[in-house]
């Protein structure tokens, strides 16, 4: 591998693969996508990935990097000519803040997310369902107070890292919306965030790599097959 | 104006002995409150409504939570002396990597070894001499995990350090048999002020261990 080449280990149906995918966008960054197949797992993934074994992985020179937040904080400290926006915010204790949101939305957010498509039974799921909504209304705040009236979360103009973690989500949000019949995003409970997706979405470092909701759907009903009754 | 930065903790936190340590590191001036997270206070609640927990680090008023995030803080902030974290990408994300498996992995049988009974206390056992042998073999024949200087993996892991021996006493093993470089290590970190003036007596802590065993009727 040539000292800057860079690969990309991951899936087009993952969220944390995608992170890494918009961060390397954003950066103008040229890479070799290596999709894995679904069931196994790839030589190349077990070698640079052994503690783990899971996707995404960037290898740049020949060197591995692991963890989605980990890789979008090293793309963004190892490309930072001033040419190229900045992924994390500026300040420390803007970073700091960004940080702990994202760490929110993996182990808070998204674990209630997932026990929607999980549950068993209607009971289990209009308890996920609620707690979705409280969290989502906490990240509704959160960007107020992020985005400092500016378009994204980053309080720029540009997305930025916490854009990245969330809007990450953003094709299985609206997989576990239709799946459940109830909308979390919307104009009257959430207007900031709403609008925020919008944009995010139509990002140019994100439209050409936002997996479409109806094969993502099918792709959710493979993954977590409904219990048969 | 100076800087005013306040520690919310609680003396057996192994999260709250990172912050300390970095903190002393950088010899920066803080003011301590002991914080039970189990009481909730006012200022706990107002500081982190979100987990209610501690550490809480607050800089001019302006709270902090998480203590990996912490360290990070406080090494961007306090910039101009003793980096915590290595400058070059690379290394930084190997570092920040092992932090996210120590508070990911390493954790959850850290706790349950003094917690749990029959099956369950077998399989944290197991669980935990894999992931002390796993970051045996990461930090290999290196003087810290910052390669030649104590830094922020460092940090990261020694906090866990008061816990050991009652992790050793509950688990029936010894960290010094089993992990010989994993002992150099510590030993070599206990040299430290920092470190030492961080850290709990870990007698104290198989003590606290004691009642938390009754609370959750272990």
């Amino acid at each position: 591998m040539a000292a800057d080449e860079v690969k990309l280990i991951g899936s087009w149906a993952s969220v944390y693969v995608m992170r890494a995918m918009i961060a390397l966008h954003l950066k103008s960054i040229s890479y070799e996508f290596l999709q894995e197949t679904f069931g196994s797992k790839s030589e190349l993934l077990l070698k640079s990935n052994p503690v783990h074994k899971k996707m995404p992985v960037l290898i740049h020179a020949d060197k591995p990097v692991c963890e989605s937040n980990i890789i979008v904080q090293y793309i963004d400290e190892a490309w930072n000519s001033s040419s190229q926006p900045s992924i994390l915010p500026s300040h420390p204790y803007d970073k700091a803040i960004a940080r702990f949101w994202a760490a929110y939305i993996d182990d808070k957010w998204f674990i209630s997310l997932r026990s929607i498509l999980t549950a068993r039974g209607e009971a289990d799921k209009k308890v996920a369902i609620a707690e979705v909504e409280e969290r989502t209304e906490l990240l509704e705040k959160a960007f107020v107070d992020c985005s400092k009236g500016k378009p994204f979360f980053n309080g720029t103009d540009h997305i930025g890292y916490l854009d990245i973690a969330f809007g990450s989500f953003l094709g299985w949000l609206r997989v576990v919306e239709l799946d459940a019949g109830h909308k979390f995003l919307d104009e009257i409970k959430t207007p900031s965030l709403s609008k925020w997706a919008d944009q995010f979405c139509n990002d140019p470092s994100v439209k050409p790599i936002m997996p479409e909701i109806t094969k993502l759907a099918e792709f959710a009903r493979k993954l977590f097959p409904k219990p048969q009754a | 104006m100076a800087d005013e930065v306040i520690l919310l903790d609680y003396w057996p936190s192994m999260f709250g002995m990172r912050t300390k340590m970095a903190l002393a590191e950088k010899g920066v001036k803080y003011e301590y409150k002991e914080t039970d997270p189990w009481v909730k206070t006012p200022l706990l609640l107002e500081m982190n409504p979100i987990h209610k927990k501690i550490p809480v680090l607050i800089h001019n008023g302006k709270p902090i939570c998480e203590s990996l995030i912490q360290l990070e803080y406080i090494d961007e902030v306090w910039s101009h002396t003793y980096p915590i974290l290595p400058s070059d990408p690379y290394h930084k994300s190997q570092a920040r990597f092992w932090a996210d498996f120590i508070d990911r992995k390493f954790y959850d049988p850290s706790w349950k070894i003094w917690a749990t009974m029959g099956e369950e206390h077998a399989a944290a056992k197991k669980e935990l001499l894999e992931h002390f042998k796993t970051l045996e073999t990461a930090l290999g024949d290196k003087p810290y995990y910052g390669g030649q200087v104590f830094g922020y993996l460092d940090i990261a892991f020694m906090g866990y350090y008061s816990w050991f021996k009652a992790m050793e006493k509950f688990g029936e093993f010894s960290i010094e048999t089993e992990f010989p470089k994993l002992t150099t290590w510590t030993k070599r970190c206990l040299e430290r002020e920092s470190v030492v003036k961080a850290l709990a007596d870990s007698d104290r802590i198989i003590e606290y261990v004691y009642v938390l065993r009754k609370k959750f009727g272990a």
